[in-house]
């Protein structure tokens, strides 16, 4: 681990001071052959770069290149994840209507096979005499994952700051930690995904934004980390129009759903606030609060709804 | 073997004398008849035709695989809510079968039961083959076959894969040289015969360095000894193991602390029907009357019912308990059972696989040969479809609604290439016992020998 985080400085400094020129960077080929007898002759112009280091350099502009893919981060810093930061997800069950915006714009940029749905919308009802409603569900980023513990190869795991990932270039595909997620959120690439293009089965596979999705091996929602490191909300967050999804960090204390901002204890101690099948011990990531008061009527959503 | 009827000492006796239905006690025979009862014969036509269904059979099967390695997991009919499907109830009936090498060569010698001496054989290659296509058949399951070796270059030491997969080579290996440790005298035997068969370069390659001393008798007694002590152990772990890969998720129908015990009593009982089913066969196309007994099948009825006895007692706490609550995620799944889409089976399960061959079993006349040989292939398959009931039901059966998904997913049925596969990896382990009955005596020959000598002395 130690030597890829170094070997990665280093390659980022080299990036940046000496201008060395990136082709198509597969997972496999080394980036610092690449390119490496292409002479390139300095321009005059410079521009000023933050170094690694936090230094401030210049650099002639000649030797900037835009690279078609930069490999984000190494796959050690992925299993390690964001340093200080514990992701939450509260979902308000009263603003749902089965819209399913969450789950479009969640395939969509996932690229998910189109028979296959990461987020799902399941009406509910639990007895007789209860009135249903509607149930948006991700993972769960249990803390105590059963989907982590089974799995032989560590091709799923947990990270520091909660998430909970796959990494697609390892996972034998057994399929055991399907068996023991209790949410059945975990769905199975049967044949190549429909929905991967060429160009971007190419690319090398990252666990935090989990493209591209490969044949033979478990995929699920992932938390958008990779938005995270943007500072952006997941997906699902951003593309629901009735502001649904409140994602946030639970060091910080604060959720949001873009429009509006809570602070997470303070929801959760108003909207009495609850964890899905809890009893079960797994400690979900994921909070729901429950469907009082709500929005839409029930039979609004059937309209969506395909089954 | 107590001998009421008067017997032929005359060792040279051609006709040595025969019971009125026609068996011959094997007392009468002579060194030099046994030796030639008992060498692997040639194919007949019938062995021949069994033969090429066989390898028919596994053909078929590998193109299925062929096609699954082409296309991916999609040419199964398994999709997100049945993750497995035959592939693994298919795996769980090879492991349980494979244990019955351990009951006959070990439990049973380690109790100092001697009847059995003749079928160790039998066993013992019955728990080869079985593991070795467990072993491939959880392979076949795999969505990426090619990363197999991650197992070693990542394993982590808390899943119950991983667990299985350690207890699941050690048996094989155990398996493996209880299977050729007392093959060692008979090579011998084997080498010594005057007419040359083909196989005599791998009898001399596998068995010449047997000489037949005390010294050797010695050790390989003593190692026999090690490894049927050192295998009761493993023989547990590997079913409770493979039942865990279930029991240590949370599923309804699944989430039970009574699956391991529940495991190991059916796979006795499935290993001692498929040890019957052998035994007859052998027993007819072999010609081994003499060899094979009325009392064998009468003494191994005896043990399959008190086995089916056994198992019966952990269906009805497997069923029973849960049923009598009724907790709300396991409602659905025991009603499919009970009364549901899945009951025929369910029922014809029990009842064929358990409840018959116990009535049966429990008359004498239930204990005959021909009697015994419907039974083994009832408690056999119906095993089978036993593990289907184990994997299948409770997948359909999740804590949240099955929804958002293509129709497709709320089913199953396996597809003709499961089924080809399926059946292929079967046909396989028949073929594997066949090839092995051709080169090898399937019946110990030095050891019946010795029971033979041992047994003139006594008189
Ligand atoms: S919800 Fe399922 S897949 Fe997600 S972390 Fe929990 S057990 Fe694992
Ligand atoms: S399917 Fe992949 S991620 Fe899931 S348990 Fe198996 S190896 Fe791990």
């Amino acid at each position: 681990m130690d030597i890829n985080n170094a070997s990665r400085k280093e390659f980022l400094a080299t990036l940046v001071t000496g201008g060395l020129v990136l082709a198509g960077c597969s997972s496999k080929k080394s980036p610092f052959e690449a390119g490496a007898d292409e002479m390139v002759k300095a321009s005059g112009e410079k521009v000023k770069l933050l170094s690694v280091d936090g230094e401030v350099i210049e650099v002639d502009k000649a030797f900037l290149k835009p690279v078609p893919q930069l490999p984000a981060i190494t796959n050690s810093e992925e299993r390690r994840g964001i340093p200080g930061k514990k992701f939450v997800m509260v979902i308000d069950l009263s603003r749902c209507k089965n819209l399913r915006k969450c789950q479009a714009a969640c395939n969509h940029m996932h690229h998910v096979h189109s028979d296959l749905n990461w987020l799902k919308v399941y009406p509910m009802n639990e007895g007789e005499h209860t009135a249903p409603y509607w149930q948006p569900t991700t993972c769960m980023h249990c803390d105590e994952p059963p989907c982590v513990k089974v799995c032989p190869v560590d091709a799923t795991f947990k990270r520091q700051d909660g998430i909970v990932l796959i990494d697609s270039d390892r996972c034998i595909g057994c399929r055991f930690c399907m068996a023991a997620c209790p949410y059945s959120i975990r769905v199975f690439n049967w044949e190549k995904p429909d929905t991967v293009s060429e160009e971007l089965c190419g690319q090398p596979y990252s666990c935090e934004t989990s493209v591209p999705q490969k044949k033979g091996t478990v995929g699920k929602c992932d938390f958008c980390p990779d938005m995270a490191r943007k500072n952006e909300l997941p997906h699902c967050v951003s593309a629901c129009p009735n502001g649904t999804f409140f994602y946030g960090d639970l060091n910080e204390d604060s959720v949001t759903n873009g429009a509006e901002t809570f602070r997470f204890s303070d929801l959760i101690k108003d909207k009495a606030g609850y964890q899905l099948m809890d009893d079960l011990g797994t400690k979900p990531s994921v909070y729901y609060l429950p469907p009082a008061a709500r929005n839409f009527p029930f039979e609004k959503g059937m309209e969506i709804d395909k089954g | 073997m107590e001998n009421s009827i008067s017997i032929n000492n005359d060792k040279k006796a051609a006709n040595a004398p025969t019971f009125a239905n026609g068996r011959r006690k094997p007392d009468a025979l002579t060194d030099e008849q046994i030796i030639s009862d008992l060498l692997p014969r040639k194919f007949g036509k019938l062995g021949m035709i069994w033969m090429g269904i066989l390898v028919v059979i596994c053909m078929v099967g590998v193109f299925a695989y062929f096609r699954q390695l082409k296309y991916g997991l999609v040419v199964t009919n398994m999709r997100d809510y049945a993750s497995w499907g035959i592939y693994i109830s298919n795996f769980v009936f090879f492991v349980a079968i494979s244990l019955v090498g351990s009951l006959i060569t070990a439990v049973l010698r380690l109790t100092g039961v001697h009847w059995s001496t003749p079928l160790t054989r039998i066993a013992e290659i019955i728990a080869v083959s079985a593991i070795t296509f467990a072993a491939i058949i959880i392979i076949v399951d795999m969505g990426r076959p090619e990363r197999f070796y991650n197992l070693f270059l990542f394993g982590r030491l808390q899943s119950p894969i991983i667990w299985d997969v350690t207890v699941i080579t050690t048996y094989f290996f155990i398996s493996l040289l209880l299977l050729y440790i007392p093959l060692l005298p008979d090579m011998k035997i084997l080498l010594a015969t005057k007419e040359k068969t083909k196989f005599y370069k791998l009898y001399r390659f596998m068995g010449s360095f047997w000489k037949g001393t005390h010294l050797q008798f010695r050790i390989s007694k003593k190692a026999i000894n090690i490894l049927c002590i050192a295998i009761v152990p493993v023989a547990f772990s590997i079913h409770t193991v493979t039942s865990w890969l279930f029991a240590t998720t949370y599923r309804p129908g699944w989430d039970s602390t009574n699956f391991g015990p529940y495991f190991i009593s059916g796979a006795f009982l499935v290993g001692s029907g498929a040890v019957t089913v052998a035994m007859y066969v052998f027993r007819k196309y072999y010609n081994l009357k003499n060899y094979i007994t009325y009392e064998h099948f009468d003494k191994m009825g005896k043990v399959t019912v008190m086995l089916a006895l056994l198992y019966m007692y952990f269906n009805v706490n497997e069923f029973l308990v849960p049923a009598f609550k009724m907790k709300k995620p396991e409602e659905g799944f025991l009603d499919s059972l009970f009364i549901g889409s899945f009951a025929p089976l369910f029922w014809s399960a029990i009842l064929g696989g358990m409840i018959i061959p116990i009535i049966v079993l429990l008359f004498k006349k239930g204990r005959h040969p021909f009697p015994m040989f419907i039974v083994g292939i009832m408690i056999v398959v119906g095993a089978w479809f036993k593990r289907y009931l184990i994997v299948t039901p409770t997948l359909l059966h999740p804590f949240l609604p099955m929804h958002n998904v293509p129709e497709s997913y709320k089913h199953y049925f396996p597809s003709w290439e499961e089924w080809a596969i399926a059946m292929g990896s079967l046909a396989g382990a028949l073929l594997v016992i066949t090839i092995f009955a051709r080169i090898f005596p399937i019946i110990p020959i030095q050891e019946t020998l010795i029971e033979q000598h041992e047994k003139e002395h006594h008189k």
